[in-house]
């Protein structure tokens, strides 16, 4: 049985990838069992928030004013066609609440601070730095990730709130004052057909995104090895992942939000 | 009397890479005992069985007659305040000053005020002949100025054994010397167990009073640095020799 193992190198590479999904899992459940217990580093996690929230702010508003901007262009031709171009503000406003906004913005902080996470822990995987606060009696878990997942969780709702603004502003812009919308109409849909759960719903997905972006390139960076190129495989690897972890549990989310949210309907 | 540390039928497989094969070493208090051996002759794996980053398959590490070998985390954390282990590459955090470094231990294990700390942490530096550095990055400082650094960061405890995981590995003829100096320096003046593994002979001769000769995960042969120069083991006057023929 073990020269067969040995030497499958497919059947290898299964029980490689089960046993990283393993570590994973461990992982994540040490460190939300760790956050829990003293000492609480309240310092780390304000660092982190500024790291990972307010220095994304500025990357995110300029996607979000730009998605806002370039939704509003192509659905008021679509809408032109049916003497509907009041509904675009709408259109906009709820796409963005629902999908864009939360999927949009993990994408960004997971280009910019998720990468940066990964990069950091990998370096300080490569040279012993992790080993260091082993051997001071610090949990590395504790001392490096915790702070950081849990400023992703805070920090990922309050930056899509921020989007999901900033989208509408710049639709408004693009629809009211350069194509010349009615103003009233545009806000008056908007209010008529956007319900709160519309935005409840893509603030809890963009918490939920904060915490896979936090743990996947975490795993990613606290497991690195092999020097500069291993942490360079690690960076690129944790922000791959976070990518399409985010668009499949976008997938099953929405699909329990439909079951368990209540006023959460598909299709507004 | 008692060794402080003591490491009885230690074993240690990774996959079929049987890495130490029944290691047996004692090391009394005040001791400096080199752990000398070839790359890939398992010494990073001892090292890190004896300040409990891995765990033995098989054997037992009893540190002042205490066996840490199956210990939770919690009591190894503990146990862990009594070492200090200054690292290859010194691993001082690079985010961090000097200053910041070395008062880590401190701030994360003591209730001290910053003012105490701070006086604690400019007479270790002082202690070891650094001035005026607590504002200052690893990335500026020397190969040298950062193993002392990292020896700063070892000691702000005060513990009772030190670990130096290949200090010498890398450096100039100077600043080797500079490094053998620090390893006996810090023995007299914190009063410190130390164990240092290292592949460089010249270092070992110069600084142990004890030297374990470790091959392929087995420990050949153990002693004071006159009897491993004349033992008989031809694995090990086969390694000698590449020195003692230079010298």
């Amino acid at each position: 049985m073990d020269h067969i193992i040995k030497n499958n190198i497919l059947l290898n590479r299964a029980l490689r990838f089960f046993e990283e999904i393993g570590e994973f899992f461990i992982l994540c459940i040490d460190v939300i069992a760790v956050s829990f217990k003293p000492p609480f580093r309240y310092r780390n996690i304000i660092k982190e928030l500024d790291n990972i929230g307010i220095q994304s702010l500025f990357v995110v508003l300029l996607t979000g004013a730009f998605t806002g901007m370039v939704m509003a262009l192509q659905s008021i031709n679509v809408f032109a066609k049916f003497n509907a171009e009041g509904l675009v503000g709408s259109t906009v406003a709820i796409s963005v609440a629902r999908e864009l906004g939360p999927v949009l913005t993990a994408f960004m902080v997971t280009g910019r601070a998720g990468s940066a996470l990964a990069t950091e822990l990998g370096s300080m995987r490569v040279t012993e730095q992790i080993d260091a606060l082993y051997t001071m009696g610090v949990d590395p878990k504790q001392y490096l990730i915790t702070p950081k997942m849990i400023a992703s969780v805070i920090m990922l709702p309050i930056l899509t709130a921020a989007f999901d603004l900033i989208s509408v502003a710049g639709s408004y812009l693009v629809s009211v004052i350069f194509m010349g919308i009615d103003a009233g109409v545009f806000i008056d849909k908007i209010k008529y057909f956007m319900d709160p759960v519309d935005v409840t719903s893509g603030l809890i997905k963009a918490a939920v995104f904060g915490y896979i972006i936090a743990m996947v390139c975490s795993y990613n960076g606290f497991f690195a090895s092999g020097g500069a190129k291993g942490v360079g495989e690690a960076t690129t690897r944790s922000v791959v992942l976070s990518f399409i972890t985010i668009l499949v549990v976008d997938y099953f989310l929405t699909v329990l939000m439909t079951k368990y949210l209540p006023g959460y309907v598909l299709g507004g | 009397m008692e060794p402080k540390i003591s490491i009885r039928g230690l074993k240690k497989r990774f996959g079929d890479n049987e890495v130490l094969k029944n290691i047996d070493l004692d090391v009394n208090e005040g001791e400096i005992c080199v752990i000398l051996g070839a790359s890939g002759s398992g010494k990073s794996v001892l090292i890190k069985h004896i300040i409990g980053l891995l765990r033995p398959d098989e054997g037992s590490i009893f540190v002042r007659g205490i066996d840490i070998s199956r210990m939770e985390e919690k009591e190894m954390n503990e146990i862990r305040k009594s070492f200090g282990m200054v690292f290859q590459n010194s691993a001082l955090f690079d985010s961090m000053t000097v200053y910041e470094n070395v008062a880590f231990p401190l701030i994360e294990h003591t209730r001290l005020k910053e003012s105490e700390i701070r006086e604690k942490v400019r007479e270790k530096l002082n202690i070891l002949g650094l001035y005026d550095i607590e504002d200052k990055y690893p990335a500026e400082l020397s190969g040298g100025m950062k193993k002392r650094v990292g020896l700063a960061r070892a000691v702000i405890l005060n513990p009772e054994i030190i670990l130096y995981d290949e200090p010498t590995t890398g450096l100039d003829p100077i600043t080797t010397m500079t490094v053998n100096e620090m390893i006996l320096d810090a023995r007299q003046k914190f009063n410190v167990t130390s164990i240092v593994i290292s592949h460089d002979i010249g270092s070992a001769f110069m600084i142990a009073d004890k030297i374990a000769f470790l091959y392929n995960g087995v420990i050949i042969e153990q002693g004071p640095p006159q009897y491993i120069k004349e033992a008989k083991d031809e694995n090990l006057q086969r390694f000698l020799h590449t020195w003692f023929r230079k010298a």
